[in-house]
Order: structure tokens, then sequence, then C-alpha cells
């Protein structure tokens, strides 16, 4: 699509919505938000960037593939339920650290790196499959599906 | 009130399994998304409709107090959501690409797989 | 949560505190294993070479951890585990019981042999497209759903499996796949949603989602709830994944269109799924009401035995051929399920384990029979005997396994499943499992005279894009580990035969299971209800 509102909208637009996707992961936490609505707010992100400037231009925004960056978020989020194996605790237990930092307790947890393998995920699987709607028909398109 | 709801759930099915009967794909694939929603629903209603009390023990307290909505079906049904939203992304992708290559969203004329003319095997040497 | 120091409460109501021992991990890292090992995959996408490595170490764990899974279940009885140590019925719980373990590591061997025969079969684009990543996504699926103890969570392995599924189905984007696949997701997705429903309908019943809370309340609901309706629903929505007559048809519409590996796992593995299901709802969970519904289970078993038989006669080519084969075979242990004695059952858990080993291992000979000779078809087909005399061998054996025949494994639960049917005098089920296995005998025997021993006149015909050598490890390997279990389990099949005894006897009095979930009620009663 090129029209110049969108052209010139497009990258601060994305920009804002990524950003405004950590800040939902984080407010997941506690509050309504979390990874699967952030990431799904950063994939239409991206996909606001393909729809400018085309698919091309995305690939080569993200540097990984789609794909592979969801294969890290699922594998971050069996980490987080596997480190439990040494605490003697089931899978998936919550394991709680309170790191300070200049005098700030911060509560961290496999929790919060379990939402954050959610959200790659979400963002890896939808952004593949926006690419390959969003990608003009050709004989070989797809392939990035699931 | 859950009465009414039935109905609607109803209501909902009865347009689901009307627009799956259909022989093109695109239809088929609405079927399946008003489905998604009636189970949604359904799984709603099974877990009874309370008034809108959020399911939190308050501080000073170590159970529900009485009336708050349950939680379960919530949980169900927001991972019975993401699964068919998962589902409907992939099926769209693949109605997309079936009517590019294959030229048609009648399932009728899809006979690749299962051409009409079929051989029969060899009766004998 | 966030903050260490609040009110003291209870914590021992609501969560496990007792330290967790690390056998009890086995119950899930096979899952977790698979899921790290298919993220892992996704993430070296680009190197073809090392997928095929990490893909078949991550199938040999998984094998490992299976069999020693089955090891601890059959020492110590069910193994449970918790999610999040929150105590069922709330928390999410995995149980792997004797059936569970059994059918998750035969799978898993399966699977490993179907991953060896990939390295031939899948080339370097399938991989980039990501074969070994979804082999793994859905193996997890398949032990997901075998060794989880929520019902709930049975129908997001299910999904797993399925997307999985979905996406080894499509694996070239050819348009006959793509063709073969819509049929195929769309089928399935409203199958899994008529299984969703049912689980709806569940919950409303019984308030909990847990297998063994609700073995244990199925009986003190009996009277008052439609208890009838809601097992019919889930047997509609487990035939429909089974691929039971009259919903069979999208079987022989979609496993013949993909690579021949992915349709060996398909035959294989997830047709079993839906009869694992229907065991583990209707036998165990709902045992009064399966005995309600046996005469319609009985009808629908007969009839998809003789279709599946009898669809085999009429094919051309081998592919759908195995298909039909698959579908006799469903009909074959829902005939167990129908019957519902625990002998029968024991039936129809053997003969699921056969059946997952010989279809995935007849879909593979038809792919190496189909690279040696050129053709897909019986009537293109020839001269295999001449040309591999050993793979030939290896042939008949699955062929005399897949019609029943002695004295090979498949055998015995046809064995097993008549002395069952005629014990209670369901004569006519014992004489439809006779006539399909005799119109299957027909219809194998035919393959083997035109395809092996018809001479083909000239060169054979070379399939495009594919020249492993001949006796290459990565084909001999996994066909002859099958051929291997097939004819040790023919001649020596009383562990196995007393394995499945015992898995069905815990299947129909789960107080084990139920003790595995809730150690706390037998101590609080003295023992269980």
């Amino acid at each position: 699509m090129n029209t110049l509102i969108l052209r010139t909208v497009a990258p601060v637009l994305t920009a804002l919505m990524l950003l405004f996707s950590i800040f939902v992961l984080l407010r997941g936490h506690n509050e309504p938000g979390g990874g699967f609505i952030g990431g799904l707010i950063a994939a239409s992100a991206l996909a606001i960037y393909g729809i400018a400037f085309g698919v091309a231009a995305v690939r080569r925004a993200i540097r990984f593939h789609p794909m592979a960056i969801a294969g890290a978020g699922l594998f971050i989020s069996t980490l987080s339920g596997l480190i439990s194996i040494f605490f003697g605790v089931p899978f998936m237990t919550g394991l709680w650290i309170y790191p300070v930092f200049f005098d700030v307790e911060v509560p961290l947890a496999t929790v919060i790196s379990f939402d954050l393998g959610v959200y790659l995920v979400v963002l890896g699987a939808i952004t593949s499959i926006a690419l390959a709607l969003e990608q003009e028909p050709g004989p070989e398109t797809g392939g990035e599906e699931g | 009130m859950e009465a009414l709801f039935a109905i609607l759930i109803g209501l909902f099915f009865a347009a689901a399994v009307y627009l799956l009967l259909s022989k093109h794909t695109v239809r088929m694939l609405l079927g399946i998304v008003l489905l998604g929603n009636a189970v949604n629903l359904l799984l709603f209603t099974t877990g009874r409709l309370t008034r809108e009390v959020p399911p939190i023990i308050p501080t000073g307290m170590d159970q529900l107090p009485a009336g708050t909505a349950n939680p379960l079906p919530q949980a169900l049904i927001l991972t019975a959501i993401v699964i068919s939203f998962s589902f409907f992304a992939f099926l769209l992708v693949l109605t997309y690409r079936a009517y590019q290559e294959l030229g048609t969203d009648n399932t009728d004329e899809m006979r690749l797989a299962e051409p009409r003319d079929e051989e029969r095997p060899p009766m004998g040497y | 949560m966030a903050t260490p120091s609040t009110v003291p409460v209870d914590l021992s109501a609501a969560l496990v505190l007792a330290p967790v021992p690390l056998a009890d991990w086995l119950v899930v890292l096979p899952v977790a294993s698979m899921i790290a090992f298919g993220a892992l995959l996704m993430m070296v996408r680009k190197s073809v070479r090392l997928q095929g490595t990490i893909a078949i170490a991550g199938l040999a764990l998984l094998v490992l951890l299976d069999a020693g899974l089955l090891w601890r279940v059959m020492v110590h009885g069910p193994v449970t585990m918790v999610m999040g140590r929150w105590l069922p019925p709330f928390g999410i719980a995995f149980t792997a019981d004797l059936f569970g373990a059994v059918m998750a590591l035969v799978s898993a061997v399966v699977a490993l042999a179907a991953g060896i025969f990939a390295l031939t079969d899948i080339d370097a684009s399938g991989r980039r497209y990501g074969f070994f990543p979804f082999l793994m996504l859905l193996m997890a699926g398949v032990t997901g759903a075998f060794l989880t103890g929520d019902i709930f969570n049975l129908y997001v392995w299910f999904e797993v499996l399925l997307i999985a599924s979905f996406g080894l189905l499509i694996l070239g984007s050819e348009p006959e796949q793509i063709d073969g696949a819509l049929k195929y997701a769309i089928l399935n997705l409203i199958g899994t949603t008529l299984f969703l429903i049912a689980v709806g309908y569940l919950y409303a019943i019984f308030g909990t989602l847990n297998m063994a809370d609700i073995a244990r309340k199925a009986g003190t609901l009996r009277e008052t709830a439609p208890l009838t309706t809601l097992t019919a629903l889930f047997i509609f929505a487990f035939a429909m994944k089974a691929a039971a007559f009259p919903v069979n048809f999208w079987l022989p519409a979609s496993y013949h269109t993909p690579r021949i590996v992915v349709s060996a796992l398909f035959g294989g593995l997830l047709t079993k799924i839906g009869i694992y299901a229907l065991i583990r709802v209707t036998v165990m969970l709902l045992p009064v009401e399966r005995e309600e519904l046996s005469l319609m289970i009985a009808v629908s078993a007969a009839l998809t035995m003789l279709i599946g038989a009898l669809g085999a006669l009429a094919q051309n080519d081998i592919r759908k051929l195995v298909g039909y084969l698959v579908i006799a075979g469903i009909g074959n242990m829902m005939a167990g399920v129908a019957i519902g004695t625990p002998a029968a059952v024991s039936g129809a858990i053997l003969y699921a384990l056969n059946s997952v080993a010989t279809m995935t291992a007849l879909y593979l000979v038809a792919g190496e029979a189909a690279r040696l000779a050129g053709a897909w078809s019986l009537s293109g087909l020839g001269g295999l005997y001449r040309r591999a005399p050993w793979f030939s061998a290896a042939s008949f054996a699955f062929f005399l396994a897949a019609a029943g025949l002695p004295p090979l494994a498949g055998m015995w639960p046809k064995v097993v499943l008549l002395k069952a049917s005629l014990d209670i005098g369901a004569w006519w089920l014992a004489a439809s499992i006779l006539v399909s296995a005799f119109v299957i005998t027909l219809a194998l025997g035919r393959v083997f005279l035109l395809a092996y021993w018809r001479p083909l006149s000239g060169p054979a015909p070379k399939m495009p894009g594919e020249d492993a050598p001949a006796g290459d490890w990565r084909i001999v390997l996994p066909l002859g580990a099958l051929t291997f279990l097939v004819v040790l389990f023919g001649l020596l099949p009383e562990p196995l035969l007393d394995l499945t005894q015992r898995a069905a006897t815990n299947l129909a009095d789960p107080a084990a299971y139920i003790l595995s979930v809730f150690p706390q009620s037998a101590i609080e009663r003295g023992a269980l209800p």
C-alpha cells in the first residue's frame, strides 16, 4: 500500500505499538494484560509496517525468522517450567527471587519468564501468518503457516 | 437468565451448522468461527451465570466471599479462544491457498486427492 | 504474591508441600522435552543437517523417558504430578497409568523409527519448512494426550497434535495436499469442537475436570444427571477423531496426500489417540453409560471393520489401501470398547499397540515399495520380490500382522477380541471380525501377488528426486526394528498380554488411579469408596 500518509506514520506507529506491547506484557504480571495480548499488539505493529513498506522490509527489520522467534519463546517457556526440577517442586511452579536494584526491590519470577516466552511465541507465530497473508500472491509464497 | 443464554447458544449452533453445510469453504470457515463462539458461550453458561464479583480473596480472609464469579470456565474459554484463534488463522491461510491453487472454493470441485474416474485395481496379471 | 510478608495462610490446603521425588518427573519430562526439542529445532531451522541429528536424539530421549515411566508405573502403580504444585482437582494433573504409559512408549518407538526413515524421505526443502519441529510438537501432543489426567488438558493436547498435523500435512504445498488438508482440517476441527462441547457439559454436571475426580463422583450423580447423552456426545467426538463409520470419510480423502513418513505417523498414531480417549472416557469414567450405548458402538464397530476391509479391496493406490486398513483396525478396537469386559478392553489395547506399529510400518513399506518400483498404484508396481528379497520378507511379515494371521503379533488381539465377543454371545460381532480379517487377507494377498511376485518387464521407472542407495541404514533400521517387534510379540505374546490385561483391569477399577491423584482422601477416610 503506497500512500504517503501511511508510509510517514507507520514507523512511528510501529515503534509506539512495540513499546506499548512490552508495557502490556509487564503490566500483565498483576493486572489485566500479559504475554498473549502483548504479543498480539507487537505482531499487529509489524503487520502495519509490512502493509506500509512490504513484507521484505519487515523480514529485514526483525532480523530473525518469525518462526525462530516463536521457537525461542517456546524454549524460554518450557525452561521456566523445567527449572523447578532443581527445587523439589512440581513442574511449572512459580519460583521467585527478590533482587534489589538501586534500593528498589524488584520481584522476578519464572512466571515472568514464562510470560515472556508466550509473548515471543505469539509474536512469532502471528507475524509469520500475517506476513504470509500480506505477501503478493506468487507461485511459492506460503510455507510459514502454523 | 440461563434459559435465555440457552436459546442464544442454540441460535449460534443453528447458524454455525447451517454455514457448515455449505459447499463453499469461505462459508464453512465462518461457520467454524460461529461454532467456536457458540462453544465459548456454552462453557461460560455451564459455569453458572453470576453477578460480576471478581473471584479474588480479600485481605484478611482465607476464602472467597459469597456470590463471586466462577473463574474456571473463564480460564477454559480463554484457552479455547486462543486455540480457535490460531486455528482460524491457519484455516484462513489454507483456504486462501486452496483458492489460489485449486481455483475454486467449491468443495464439490476439489477432487484432486480423490479423482472422480479413479482406476480400479488390476483383476489379474 | 509480590511481597513475601503477607498474612500467614494454611498453604497445605492448596499446595503440594512435600518435596517431589525425581522419579515423578518422568510423567512430565516426555512432554516437556518434546516441546523443548521442538522449540530448539524451530530456532535452527536453517541448518538442515543439524536438524536431523537433534530430532533423532530427541526422539531417542523420548523412548528412554517413556520406558523409564512404564517401568516406574509397572513397579509402583500410577504416577501423578500436578502443575504448579496446586493440589488436585484444582491443579492440572498429569497421571500415567499402565494404559497411558504403554501407549506412550509404543508411540515413541514408532516415532523414532519414522524419524529415522524421514532422514531419507524428507529433503532439504521439507526440513526448512519445518518437518522436524512439527514432528516434535506432534509427539508432544500425542504423549501429552496419553499422560494427562485432566480432561480439558486432553482437549488441549488434541489441539496441539492437530495443529502439528496440519503443518505436516501440507509439507510440500502441492495442490493435492492442500485439497486433502482442507478436508482433514475442517472435519477434525469440528470433531475437537464436539469434544469441547462434551467437556463443557461434563463440567456443568460434575463441577470438575480432573479424571480421577470424575471417576469418584460418577457413581453418586448417576440417577440425576443426563450422563448417557453426555457419553453419546463423547463417543461421537472420539469416533470422528478415530475415523469410525459413519464419520470416517475424511481419512481416505487426506491420508495419502502428504509425504509417506507423515502418512505413516498419522496412520500409526493419530487415530489411536481417538481410541485411547474413547477407552479412557467410556471405560474408566462412564462405564455404566457405555454399557447402555454398547449396542450402538458395536454396530458402528462392525460397520467400520467391514467398510475398511471392503475399501481396502477396492483401492489401486497402495497408500489409500493402507488408509482403509487403518479404518478396519479402528473397527476392531471399537468392538473391544463395545463389549467392555476387562478381557475385551485388554484386546482393544493390545490391538491399538499392535496397530500403532503395524500401520506405521505398512505406510513405510508402501513408501519404500514405491521408491523401488516407481509407482504408487497396484497396476504400476511389480517385480519387488526379485529386486529386494529382504524387503519383501519384511513386508510379508507386516502383511501377515495386519491381516491377523499367525504367527505374528496381529493375531493375538484378534483372538482376544473374538473370545471376548463369543463370551457375551455377540456372534455377529465375532463374525464381522473374521470376515473383515478375511477380506483384508485377500486385499493384502493381492498386493503381494501384484507388486511383489508379478514380473515387471523393463527397468522400473524412478520416483523423481529420491536416490537413496539400496540397503541404506536409514531405511533398513526402522523397517528392521519394526519387523523385529512384530515377530517378537507374535512369538512371545505372554508379557504383552499380561501387561494389557493389567491395564484393562486398572481401567475397570480405577482405585489405584484415584489413589495416585488423591492420596490424602485415602488417609482421611481410611479406605476409598
